[in-house]
């Protein structure tokens, strides 16, 4: 397998002196064809800058940036073989649907007739037959997202670049676009490399994530490496909840200078065998599972824990106050390098 | 006392008003538009009705009074060669200020709307801007000495050897003249110049309006800056150069002083109407010419409907 993008030591400094601003530093990535890809991180942590760098918008200061095998560094975004589904949509308001699909067509001067049925085939293949003859600002929400999708699809990319497609869109429709683009992907085979901040979105959607925080590529691996497996205090606690324990607390309880362990891999039991005990400071029902934050004792400073207990398993809840004790196997704590 | 009457509010005249128009939103609103919906309705196309009124009677050539009698004897007097002459020289005009005025507006417009920032984009805006805080005079009789015949630009033209430019310009036929001052090229520079800030201000909204991402998902599926230009800025900036293009071609074709100072002797529709209503006392011939400049605008704005200007709105 071919790389569809390499990312080779690149940077962007915004500004120049006291005042610059590096928002993206020395960034080396290989995204595989075909994969979906996505780059996690908060605001401002500099994962668009880095998708912008990809689709040409913005220029990097250091290192080159590949697709497909070929040097695209300098060239502009209408010379490169990726095309992007824009935050916004950034639809063309003047155009009929239709004419928003062809546009790509148009500019390279497909002929007519032939660039309308294709703009069709793929209104259908995003499911939105029928509304070719309307007008972006007549389509809802959800419906926008489709044709930017179909659009940016139509001259079949070699990665098709999504920056945070789905902020926009209500819950459930979020939900339904998210394994809609994800069987669309497995059906196409093209390389998805998608943007958000959503560690739900990137964990159910993604081959392979990449975590960003403050310009800097943290880890990169399956969802599931991530998750069980965060090279970083940062990673551990942007994806899923996680108690991280440091200092005294950590090598008392789990034997390492600073070690994470995930809230449902803790079960509250009896006082035989009980790796802590404390006493409930706050439950909250969060419908799968009831979150209880325990405050340690015998611990200097009393670290707090929480524990995830599953709804209906038959595991007796704890109430406010309540001194409990809590049991978790050797395998849940994981070792953090300690920063 | 009751607590309750304690906090109440007293009942004044001025809050049985207030409690009336909170409670009638309709009659709020009809008291805030009447001044301006009189002074539009009545004032303004009061006049204009009376203005069309007047079109169809006729000046008594004999005892130089107004007949208060129907007819359509100024709308044929239209059709005259020398009236027709005037009517296509105005259009003619108007259609290439216009033309320009759109040609030099745009680059500065875009240039204001996405380039520029802070003191820059100030500056630029206020270099559009001054003109229109000086009198329109005083700018008129400052271009009548910068185009003289021995005026500043002959002068710079003769420094930099390009004098066989202008006088080449000024010996063709239909825009030239013995001097630029005395030459409808003269005139329509001046024209130009006293309406472009009506195209840059306009189009600036418009292209302001555009979002950052079309034109990048315009080079990103594939456009370069040509074809975004052509299918993207462009039809989105329709409505700023429709409403700039309203400004520069009503002002040309309603404009009689411009001509008189700057240009030769040849009429323009402002200065007909000028000279039939006041020296020749003919007002209903001078109402039926300045009919012409509203049904070409109207004319003008179907077209512009008509051909998609106002889509992007």
């Amino acid at each position: 397998m071919t790389a569809a993008v390499t990312l080779d030591g690149v940077g962007c400094t915004f500004g120049h002196g006291a005042g610059a601003v590096r928002a993206v530093d020395e960034v080396r990535l290989t995204i595989e064809a075909g994969e979906f890809f996505t780059l996690l991180g908060p605001s401002g942590s500099g994962k668009t800058t880095v998708l912008r760098m990809i689709g040409g918008f913005t220029l990097p200061t250091r290192g080159r940036v590949h697709i497909g095998g070929q040097d695209v560094t300098m060239l502009p975004p209408y010379a490169r073989p990726v095309n992007t589904v824009f935050q916004d949509y950034a639809l063309f308001p003047h155009m009929t649907i239709r004419a928003n699909v062809a546009y790509p067509l148009m500019v390279r001067k497909v002929e007519r007739r032939a660039r309308e049925q294709r703009a069709d085939e793929l209104l259908a293949l995003v499911q939105l037959a029928g509304v070719g003859e309307r007008r972006p600002a007549q389509l809802s929400g959800g419906q926008r997202q489709r044709v930017a999708l179909a659009r940016a699809l139509i001259s079949e990319p070699q990665v098709l670049l999504l920056d945070e497609p789905l902020g926009a869109l209500d819950l459930k429709l979020r939900e339904q676009m998210q394994s809609e683009l994800k069987a669309l992907q497995r059906r196409l085979g093209i390389t998805f490399l998608f943007i958000t901040h959503d560690q739900h979105e990137a964990l159910s959607m993604s081959d392979r994530i990449g975590i960003f925080n403050a310009g800097r590529l943290e880890q990169v691996g399956t969802p599931q490496a991530v998750y069980d497996r965060p090279a970083t205090r940062f990673v551990a606690q942007f994806v899923g909840a996680a108690n991280v324990l440091e200092g005294d607390a950590a090598r008392r309880l789990t034997g390492h200078a600073q070690a994470m362990l995930r809230p449902e891999r803790i079960r509250v039991g009896d006082a035989a065998g009980a790796r802590a005990s404390g006493t409930v400071a706050e439950v909250q029902f969060f419908g799968a599972f009831t979150r209880v934050k325990v405050v340690l004792e015998g611990v200097e400073p009393s670290p707090r824990l929480q524990a995830d207990l599953p709804t209906g398993q038959g595991v007796r809840v704890p109430a406010s106050g309540d001194a409990v004790h809590l049991h978790w196997d050797e395998p849940a704590v994981h070792a953090l390098a300690a920063a | 006392m009751n607590p309750a009457e304690a906090v109440a509010v007293p009942r004044t005249m001025q809050r049985a008003a207030s409690d009336l128009l909170y409670t009638r939103r309709g009659l709020l609103l009809l008291l805030l538009l009447a001044p301006p919906l009189l002074w539009f309705g009545v004032i303004y196309l009061g006049s204009l009705f009376a203005l069309l009124a007047n079109a169809f009677f006729r000046l008594d050539d004999f005892t130089g009074q107004v007949v208060r009698e129907v007819g359509v004897s100024n709308f044929i007097a239209l059709f005259d060669p020398a009236n027709l002459d005037v009517a296509r020289r105005t259009i003619g005009m108007a259609i290439a200020v216009t033309l320009a005025c759109t040609l030099l507006a745009f680059p500065l417009a875009y240039m204001m709307a996405r380039h520029a920032r802070g003191w820059t984009k100030a500056a630029l805006y206020i270099a559009v801007m001054l003109p229109l805080w000086s009198s329109y005079l005083v700018r008129l009789y400052a271009w009548k000495l910068l185009l003289a015949k021995e005026g500043a630009i002959s002068w710079l033209a003769a420094q930099l050897h390009f004098s066989w430019l202008i006088e080449a310009l000024l010996a063709t036929p239909l825009i030239g003249g013995p001097s630029l001052s005395f030459s409808t090229l003269g005139t329509f520079i001046v024209f130009v110049y006293m309406w472009l800030p009506f195209m840059v201000l306009p189009l600036m909204a418009a292209l302001e309006r555009i979002p950052a991402s079309t034109l990048e998902a315009s080079a990103d599926l594939g456009a370069g800056p040509a074809a975004t230009l052509r299918h993207v800025i462009l039809p989105l900036a329709m409505p700023g150069i429709a409403a700039g293009s309203i400004f520069t071609f009503s002002l040309t074709l309603g404009d009689y002083i411009i001509p008189q100072v700057i240009g030769d002797s040849t009429l323009y529709i402002g200065q007909v109407v000028y000279r039939q209503q006041g020296v020749a006392g003919n007002i209903p011939f001078a109402a039926a010419f300045s009919l012409v400049p509203i049904v070409v605008i109207g004319v003008y704005l179907w077209l512009a409907k008509r051909k998609g200007a106002f889509d992007a709105l």
